[in-house]
């Protein structure tokens, strides 16, 4: 048995009204190649984000023990000095500057603080050999392929020394060649430089091709660590791992009354705002009844929240083409206020951001989409508002000391319920609900559910887009799954189960 | 009632401590400058001096409010309106009536000239309106060829005059007090109350909250003896100034719009998250759009002001005043982010400074110093408010 590079000995990370961690335990064996696997939300990050020293020592309870050592990080600098390098998802490149400059950000080449910068090319075009990087030193960042920037990032990593290298999601944003030629590289890494390596991914064939041990996270706590096996461990023994809690009554129960289909959006098609040449949405065909709930499930960056924002009003994308029939009608929406003057409400997944404006209270957020109906030639009736505020914060029974509270001073979930607050005021009769219960605890998320249920039996079309595929499947009647920008299947709530809908997912992604 | 009256300052201690602030400094110039700051005739002065930086400020806060992005050229459309004034009234012979108009409109077309930058082609504010700061004090040179032109008299009557006494002086005992002026004191404070008992009697009907009746008392009293006091300064000296009537107007314009109407909410929402006043189907660029071309018009009626004050139109006229109209917004508290401050709030700021300037000019200050001491009260107040927010945010 190989000597134990990392132990990490009862984490537990929470997080305001939220367990993140759960007592875990990994061990990480020297020179191996660890696959850290789970649904989104399970943990798989915030751990990674313990282990490097992002949430600081203090932050979080229980042991990491590095080389036999406990550490204890106060931040990045610390765990890198160390010989621990994370890759995070987003990349953290600076655009406008050279490879070489970028391989040694935070880590000059210098004397005195004057750059040495012969030695910092000649470095960098050492490192980029090893690892392949066919471009010059001082070459610019963006002007070179998501591919090879990230390399650059790995290129970063071992100028630093590392020797235990984490990446998050490495091939999300990479195509099939990119990611191959990556994966075959961390092999090649990890067999002549002896680097450990730890990788988060969703691309479970990949894992299998590439890990030596995986272990499964959900929910905050440490289900299992499988041994891969030659020729690559079969995917549905992780998915049953990933998914296979058992579905206690976390969900209210409702009779669906189904009417007639009343909303619907046709052959949807979006391009990146920032790229004119990006397909975000594909010809995306969707429907939803009067009185249903669908789903819509698929993995983070899926194009599910720039689906429903195309949709709301153009609120995202470019080119957007397509049509949008309500009540067997073709309307159009090109900006936010035509969509809820049609009667559409979007609820933002980043309520922090984009749904609350945090230092007005509850009663002014709760009446912004619909303050025309409180007002009078331009003229709020205060009396009113609050009227109005007081009636959605009773009904939606948002926890506050005052609806005069402001919105940042309340605990998540009540916060949602002021951003639901605001779009039922609102009375749309079509409800796109983006990622309802992120982030908030077992209890408000329950309340939720019924807030959603009530929605429906009051008629109206509502789509609800998670990534937890268990609260998917507890609200919907029917479910739409969505990879890459296309929708990949569709089944009734009878139908779907967790290992159908992953399958689906994963079929599509290695197609 | 003093627990009830502590509680209430307590809670808006944010709201209050400027107000305190400008009691404080009022005192302190008055005992240093042997009562001089107070005398009825510097009082007139205090007036005549500051109402067309008021005006700016009261513009400046709805930009401000917009996200915190400020308006550098306010100085610079100040004199291009007070030179289009002058080249159309003087130099020209146009109606006078005429003239302000086209100058007015002159600062909107400015206004809106910047506010097209920035809110439809998202060019960061302090870019296009340090360029406007440049090309209007440019332009303003150009129509005065560098030289300052003499104004009409009638000018003068808008900026420094005070409104006719058609009541008469009343006599008591040995003052002379300008009848007018007390009438409209008197008004003031009977409208006041009424406003006040009127809402609080249809709140009440409806079965809302209301203010604590003792506390509403004293804050009546309070209020109407600030103003019978101001109106007996006021009535000693000259009597009203025109230019305070048309700024207590526009102030109570934009002290409605600010809190009473979907315009001015949309205002606070767009400062206090872009993002969600968007998707909540705010037309958040037409928003900054009206903030930006509001600032040009008011620019325009402040440099008209100023103009009539000098009687003249001078190519040097407004220079430095947008830092004035800035810095009396955030020392009445409004925030550098956006979302936050009061029209209230910018004109105690703006009195502050003002008095600041006064007394420190009675007490002959040198003027660098003067300058010395606004630098560190500006960064004074705000710090002030930066740490009581991130104290009270500690929950």
């Amino acid at each position: 048995m190989a000597q134990h590079i990392l132990e990490m000995k009862n984490i537990t990370k929470i997080f305001p009204g939220v367990i993140a961690l759960d007592k875990v335990n990994l061990q990480v064996e020297e020179g191996e190649i660890h696959a850290l696997v789970g649904e989104n939300g399970a943990g798989k990050s915030t751990l990674m984000n313990v282990l490097s020293g992002i949430y600081p020592f203090g932050d979080y309870e229980g042991d990491i023990l590095y080389k036999g050592e406990i550490c204890r990080f106060k931040n990045i600098r610390e765990s890198e000095q160390k010989g621990i390098a994370i890759i995070h998802q987003e990349l953290a490149l600076s655009p406008y500057m050279t490879i070489a400059e970028n391989i040694f950000i935070g880590n000059e080449r210098q004397k005195n603080g004057v750059i040495d910068w012969d030695e910092t090319n000649f470095q960098a075009a050492e490192i980029m050999e090893q690892i392949g990087i066919r471009e010059k030193p001082s070459a610019v960042i963006r002007n070179i392929g998501v591919g090879k920037q990230q390399l650059v990032e790995i290129a970063k990593a071992l100028a630093k020394k590392c020797e235990l290298l984490i990446l998050d999601e490495p091939t999300a944003a990479l195509n099939d060649d990119d990611a191959n030629h990556l994966l075959e590289l961390l092999k090649k890494l990890n067999k002549e430089q002896h680097i450990t390596c730890i990788i988060i991914s969703h691309k479970l064939n990949e894992i299998a091709k590439v890990a030596d041990r995986i272990t499964i996270i959900r929910d905050g706590q440490v289900i299992e660590t499988l041994e891969n096996v030659p020729g690559g461990i079969s995917e549905s023994r992780i998915i049953k791992g990933m998914v296979g809690r058992e579905m206690v009554d976390r969900f209210p129960k409702r009779e669906s009354h189904i009417g007639d289909v009343a909303f619907e959006v046709k052959n949807w098609t979006v391009y990146d705002p920032l790229d004119d040449e990006r397909i975000v949405i594909d010809d995306v065909s969707i429907n939803i009844r009067k009185g249903e709930v669908v789903g819509l499930a698929g993995l983070m960056g899926a194009g599910r929240t720039e689906f429903a924002m195309s949709v709301f009003g153009k609120a995202y994308g470019k080119n957007i083409s397509g049509t949008i029939i309500k009540d067997g009608e073709a309307i159009h929406l090109n900006n936010v206020s035509q969509a809820i003057d049609h009667g559409l409400a979007y609820v933002t997944e980043d309520r922090k951001n984009a749904g609350l404006v945090l230092i007005q209270d509850i009663r002014k957020n709760t009446s912004m989409a619909n303050l025309k109906s409180l007002s009078n030639k331009g003229v709020v009736d205060d009396d009113k508002e609050i009227h109005i505020g007081k009636e959605y914060a009773e009904k939606l029974k948002t926890k506050c000391s005052s609806i005069f509270q402001k919105a940042g001073n309340l605990s998540g979930g009540n916060q949602q319920k002021v951003v639901l607050s605001k779009w039922l005021f609102a009375e749309p009769d079509v409800l796109l609900l983006d990622e309802p219960t992120r982030g908030i605890d077992v209890g408000a998320k329950y309340e939720i559910y019924n807030i959603i249920n009530d929605m429906a039996s009051d008629g109206k079309c509502v789509l609800v887009i998670s990534s937890e595929l268990t609260e998917i499947l507890g609200v919907a009647d029917r479910i739409y799954i969505m990879n890459e920008g296309k929708i990949v299947g569709e089944m009734p709530k009878e139908k779907a189960t967790q290992e159908n809908v992953m399958q689906c997912i994963i079929r599509s992604a290695s197609n | 009632m003093i627990r009830k009256l502590r509680e209430a300052l307590r809670h808006n201690f944010r709201e209050y401590a400027m107000f305190f602030a400008l009691i404080a400094i009022v005192a302190f110039f008055g005992i240093a400058t042997n009562g001089i700051l107070l005398a009825t005739r510097n009082v007139t002065r205090l007036i005549y001096q500051n109402s067309y930086i008021l005006i700016l400020a009261v513009g400046m806060l709805m930009c401000i409010l917009t996200g915190g992005n400020i308006d550098l050229s306010v100085g610079s459309v100040v004199a291009l309106a007070s030179a289009m004034s002058g080249l159309l009234a003087s130099v020209l012979g146009w109606p006078i009536w005429l003239s302000i108009i086209l100058a007015m409109l002159v600062g909107v077309l400015a206004g809106a000239w910047q506010g097209y930058w920035i809110a439809y082609i998202q060019i960061p504010a302090f870019i296009v309106t340090l360029a406007g700061m440049l090309v209007f004090r440019a332009i303003n040179n150009i129509i005065l060829q560098g030289e300052t032109v003499g104004l009409p008299d009638a000018y003068k009557v808008i900026a420094a005059r005070p409104v006719a006494d058609f009541v008469g002086e009343i006599n008591v005992g040995q003052f002379g007090l300008n009848g007018t002026s007390m009438l409209v004191g008197a008004l003031a404070i009977l409208i006041y109350i009424a406003v006040t008992l009127w809402n609080r009697r249809t709140k009440k009907a409806k079965g809302y909250e209301v203010m604590d009746q003792s506390l509403l008392i004293l804050k009546m009293v309070l209020i109407s003896l600030v103003i019978a006091f101001f109106t007996l300064w006021l009535s000693l000296d000259d009597g009203l100034p025109i230019i305070l009537v048309i700024f207590g107007v526009l102030a109570g314009i934009y002290i409605f719009i600010t809190n009473k109407t979907v315009l001015g909410r949309h205002l606070y929402a767009l400062g206090g998250n872009a993002k969600a006043a968007e998707l909540s189907g705010i037309k958040t660029k037409r928003i900054l759009f009206l903030a930006y071309t509001n600032m040009g018009m008011l620019s325009a009626i402040s440099g008209i002001v100023y103009a009539g004050r000098l009687n003249a139109s001078s190519p040097i006229a407004g220079k430095g005043f947008e830092l004035d109209a800035i810095a009396a917004c955030f020392i009445g508290g409004a925030s550098a982010t956006g979302g936050v401050g009061t029209v209230m709030g910018a004109i105690i700021g703006g009195l502050i400074m003002g008095i600041l300037n006064n007394g420190m000019s009675i007490m002959s200050v040198d003027v660098f110093w003067q300058d010395f001491t606004k630098g560190l009260v500006l960064l004074g107040a705000v710090a002030f408010d930066v740490m009581s927010k991130s104290k009270s945010s500690v929950k």
